[in-house]
């Protein structure tokens, strides 16, 4: 019999949300520790073995000089390299430090602001290595995680489509919350994976995916603007767990500079 | 047919063993879902349209049609947003297919418009009478038992009249309504478009249309014709589409287009699907997905080595030149059947019937023949 594939788990600048998913997939987890070997995953186990690794699950955004050189050590044991959430693919909630002068920040949140070693910016782990693949939202969907290590495993390409927030609200029969209902939504934006989570719950979309393919916030931007979304809600609207997300980005820069 | 009668209809229906679907009240509009009463329908209801915006009141009147067409169509239900069409398990070397078809219900489509019947006929002729038969469409398409109405209430966004699709129902149904409703008088005029209809009629207490019942819903249709929300000018849209796939509207529509894919999901005409695969953890078991697709994402136009269209204006050029124009040389008829939903349910306010005359309006005849991206 074919020795399972090494699995370890990661963390960086993060919450643990996204690898506590793993953990989360109560009915899946049997299946998911018969096809792997969880050889590194501090979670769930004590038990570490040594890599190298053939997947490697990456959570969390480098903040730091020694996390940034550790990084480089996870890619060289590993075969392959899928990071989770939108911490390790947009940098996270802790990419809103990008936008101020990150000094500031740290004489305002801690007394002792010298015990502190950190990098000005939080920025995702692709910034620095090569990734094969990145799974969105914050937190991630347990049934991506399934597809994406699922896939892996049986050498296919994982079924993760980069269409909005929109079309997932159609294939569940939803009526549009901005049309009938006026909500401001970032749904047309978005990169699908929650199965439209929000507006199934009338609700607008919060954008914890980050920005879909070929993402036109500029657009939206106006819209929102003539159903009377203010300056300041914009930018949090665009400024959340995907701030530092390309399209988002840069939208939020455009509405703070006009 | 006397109002009360129209409870009995469906209990009919149900009776023959049918689940009837139709307009109903959800969530502040009215979508299509099942009906098990006649309460279930949206009495009183009337909702208001216009680009990006649907808005629903009660304004306590007993008519039972009162509204425009509904947020969705019935495409749902004779083309589903998912549905598995193959399943494998490995075994020894080879596979044993272990996919079975899932049984259909038998429908009764219920308050069917003459734009979704029309609707109807399309996908007819592109998934029954082409090359290939959907036979998963087939089936679902011959288990449908149809209700139509004449539609006396079109909505704002609504050009069915100059599709020439509606607002009255000529074809495609089984029995057709037509509500009376005016001066303490509530009646139906109920009329068979099939043999199946004509048996369903039997089970009915009915009696004959007075003249004046007959005039009123001929001025009904009338008036109904001529409240159109919208205009559209369909004279020659092939050529002049094809004259003009350079047309700098294409950018000005790019930079307001979210290319979101709500204008086809809602589109009750459009039939584009993808397939998806899944397997097992074990990789024993293997299945195959078809679900809703639109020419809106990045996916759709994807050949081997990358995308085709990849940006905004390749994709919204690709919807509205086959919508209006490539589709007449591809099936013979306009893929448009004006029920306005893709400019009601669009969130930018793109309405197409504007972009096309804005083309119209300045014939830039710039055509070329390589277009990259």
């Amino acid at each position: 019999m074919k020795a399972k594939p090494k699995l370890a788990v990661w963390k960086f600048a993060s919450c643990d949300g996204c690898q506590l998913s793993l953990l989360d997939c109560e009915d899946e987890l049997l299946a998911v520790a018969d096809a792997v070997h969880i050889a590194n995953f501090p979670e769930a186990s004590r038990a570490v073995v040594k890599g190298p690794y053939d997947l490697s699950l990456v959570e969390g955004s480098i903040t730091t000089a020694h996390d940034a050189e550790r990084i480089h050590k996870i890619r060289r044991q590993s075969k392959t390299v899928i990071t989770i959430g939108a911490c390790a693919t947009s940098g996270g909630i802790q990419a809103l430090k990008n936008f101020a002068d990150h000094t500031d920040l740290i004489r305002t949140v801690y007394a002792h602001p010298e015990y502190i070693s950190t990098l000005p910016n939080s920025t995702p782990i692709s910034d620095h290595i090569f990734v094969d693949y990145e799974l969105r939202g914050c937190p991630i969907n347990k049934e991506q995680l399934l597809e994406v290590v699922n896939a892996f495993l049986n050498g296919r390409k994982p079924a993760m489509p980069e269409h909005s927030v929109c079309l997932d609200c159609k294939l569940q029969g939803n009526l549009c919350v901005m049309v009938a209902h006026g909500t401001p939504c970032l749904g047309p934006v978005t990169h699908a994976g929650c199965g439209a989570l929000c507006p199934s719950y009338n609700r607008g979309c919060y954008g914890c995916f980050g920005p879909k393919e070929n993402a036109n916030p500029r657009a939206l931007t106006v819209h929102l603007q003539e159903m009377g979304v203010q300056r300041d809600e914009l930018l949090r609207l665009y400024r959340s767990f995907n701030a530092y997300h390309s399209e988002f980005r840069k939208e939020s820069e455009r509405i703070e500079q006009e | 047919m006397e109002r009360a009668e129209l409870g009995h209809l469906i209990d009919v229906l149900q009776r023959e063993g049918r689940e009837v679907v139709g307009p109903i009240f959800r969530n502040q509009a009215i979508d299509i879902g099942p009906i098990t009463t006649e309460a279930d329908l949206p009495i009183g209801c009337v909702d208001e349209q216009e680009r990006a915006t649907y808005r629903l009141t009660r304004n306590g009147s007993a008519r039972v049609f009162g509204f425009s067409e509904p947020a969705a169509s019935f495409k749902p239900y004779i083309f589903p947003q998912r549905q598995r069409i193959a399943a494998f398990r490995r075994e020894g070397r080879g596979f044993v297919d272990e996919h079975h078809e899932e049984p259909i219900p038998r429908l009764a489509l219920f308050g069917v418009r003459a734009c979704d019947l029309a609707a109807i006929a399309i996908l007819d002729r592109i998934l029954l009478e082409g090359p290939y038969v959907d036979e998963s469409y087939r089936r679902r398409r011959e288990s449908c038992f149809i209700v139509a109405v004449n539609c006396a209430q079109p909505g704002g966004t609504c050009f069915c009249a100059s599709t020439q699709t509606g607002p009255n129902c000529t074809f495609g149904y089984d029995l057709v309504l037509t509500e009376l409703h005016a001066k303490g008088n509530h009646r139906f005029l109920i009329e068979a478009g099939s043999p199946d209809g004509l048996e369903i009629l039997e089970h009915l207490e009915l009696s004959e249309p007075t003249d004046d019942d007959i005039d009123f819903a001929r001025r009904q249709r009338e008036h109904a014709a001529d409240s159109m929300g919208r205009e559209m000018n369909v004279h020659g849209l092939t050529e002049l589409l094809n004259d003009n796939t350079q047309h700098s509207r294409w950018d000005d529509v790019a930079s307001r287009c979210f290319n979101c894919t709500n204008c086809t999901l809602v589109c009750p005409t459009c039939f584009c699907a993808t397939i998806e695969d899944t397997t097992s953890f074990d990789g024993k078991q293997a299945e195959r997905w078809k679900r809703w697709d639109s020419c809106f994402t990045l996916d759709h136009s994807y050949v081997h080595g990358g995308a085709v269209r990849v940006s905004s204006r390749a994709r919204y050029r690709q919807w509205l030149t086959h919508k209006f124009g490539t589709w007449k040389e591809q099936f013979g008829m306009l893929g448009c059947v004006g029920c306005g939903r893709c400019i009601t349910w669009c969130p930018a306010g793109i309405d197409v019937v504007e972009e096309i005359e804005a083309i119209r309006g300045s014939d830039e005849k710039v055509r070329e023949e390589v277009d990259h991206g």
